[in-house]
Parts: structure tokens; C-alpha cells; sequence
């Protein structure tokens, strides 16, 4: 089994889809970094000899921020703009959305789930 | 669309002058502006500068974190005071 930067690939999946499951990974990345080891996209996980997990996993950490690391990176942006009270700190701390979307209504991504408001007055005619 | 790279960031002139005469004789006196567009430059730092939300001049001290980002989002220009009977909001 591969375990590559604190995750388990899927066995049975191409090599250019199992490190997607990486996070920071996606296609375009998985490719670059199967290309700068001289793996074939098409190799099954599975199929990875040692060296090429061992030259895989160089090829990651010498080029890419991944995982923890990029999460804490993302995290520390998110709390520079709080700090510096910005537009889009404010709308981070309000969790709204941040690029002027409308959110009269949708924007549920942010705003979670729908809260019901007791006792709304419909409007009268 | 980025803005092109040529042109350098756009800081109203009047306003550079302002806050160039304002570090060259090491005063640290508010100038109120409207020209929110205008980009922070590292020159600003340390400065504090009023900006105009449309209905007050806000003062914003400038901070190194906030190179690079315009005036006027550090002066909301919309004042959300929470929903009727909302008693979370009421604090704010």
C-alpha cells in the first residue's frame, strides 16, 4: 500500500486519480508530479515499485505545499484578512460569502443550513 | 481582469502627494480622502487615513498587512444592524 504525505491511495485506482486523494493534489498536479518522477499515468497504485514511491514522494515535497501544511497556510490568509479588518475579513468573520454574490437568498454554502425564523409575517395585501 | 502591470498601481495623485509631503516631514496628521480605489503603498504604513463610506470618513490606520489592498475596504459602505427580535445581533 502507498502511503504517500500522511495519506492512503485507493489500491485499485490510475495513478494520475489516486493522488488526487492528496490534499492540494488534482489532476493537472498529479500529472506534473507523475512526469518529474517518470511514473505512467496509467500505473496502478498498486503497481508503484518502492523506488517509484520513494521518487513520487520527492517529487511532492520538493514542489508542493500539501496537506497540513497547506491547510495552515490557507488558514493564516483567511485570518490576515480578519485581522487587518478588511471587506473580505469582515465577510469571513460573518461568514458570507465574499465576492459580492447575493445573498438574499442561496449562498447556503456559507451561510449553512436554512435557519427558520418563527413567526414571519407574510406579506399583506 | 488584473490591471496591467505598466501602468503600477493607482493611487489618486493628489493623495500620494499628501501622504509623501506628510512622511517627509514626519507628521502623522489624518487626511481624509474619497478616493477609495486607490491602492495602500508601502509608503502608507503608520499613516492613518479617513476614508469616506459615503456618508463619514472612517479613519483607517494603516498597518503593513494592508499593502496591496484598496482603501476602501477597510470603510464598509453598508451597515447590516441584525434582524428585528435577532438578540445575538444586538451586541455589535
Amino acid at each position: 500500500m502507498a502511503r504517500i504525505s500522511g495519506v492512503d491511495l485507493p489500491k485499485q485506482k490510475r495513478g494520475e486519480i489516486g493522488l488526487t486523494y492528496i490534499y492540494g493534489v488534482g489532476r493537472s498536479r498529479a500529472r506534473q508530479i507523475l512526469e518529474s518522477a517518470g511514473v505512467d499515468y496509467d500505473t496502478k497504485v498498486n503497481d508503484w515499485s518502492d523506488d517509484q514511491i520513494t521518487s513520487i514522494r520527492n517529487s511532492i515535497t520538493d514542489n508542493f505545499k500539501v496537506e497540513g501544511e497547506l491547510r495552515s497556510e490557507t488558514q493564516l490568509n483567511i485570518k490576515r484578512l480578519m485581522d487587518i479588518g478588511c471587506y473580505r475579513g469582515i465577510r469571513h468573520r460573518l461568514g458570507l460569502p465574499l465576492r459580492g454574490q447575493r445573498t438574499k437568498n442561496n449562498s447556503r454554502t456559507r451561510k449553512g443550513r436554512r435557519k427558520t425564523v418563527a413567526n414571519k409575517k407574510k406579506a399583506t395585501k | 481582469m488584473a490591471r496591467s502591470l505598466k501602468k503600477g498601481p493607482f493611487i489618486h495623485y493628489k493623495l500620494d502627494q499628501r501622504v509623501l509631503a506628510n512622511v517627509e516631514s514626519g507628521k502623522k496628521t489624518v487626511i481624509k480622502t474619497y478616493s477609495r480605489a486607490s491602492m495602500i503603498s508601502p509608503e502608507f504604513v503608520g499613516q492613518t487615513i479617513a476614508v469616506h463610506n459615503g456618508k463619514t470618513f472612517v479613519p483607517v490606520y494603516i498597518t503593513e498587512n494592508m499593502v496591496g489592498h484598496k482603501l476602501g475596504e477597510f470603510s464598509p459602505t453598508r451597515n447590516f444592524r441584525g434582524h428585528a427580535g435577532n438578540k445575538k445581533d444586538k451586541k455589535r
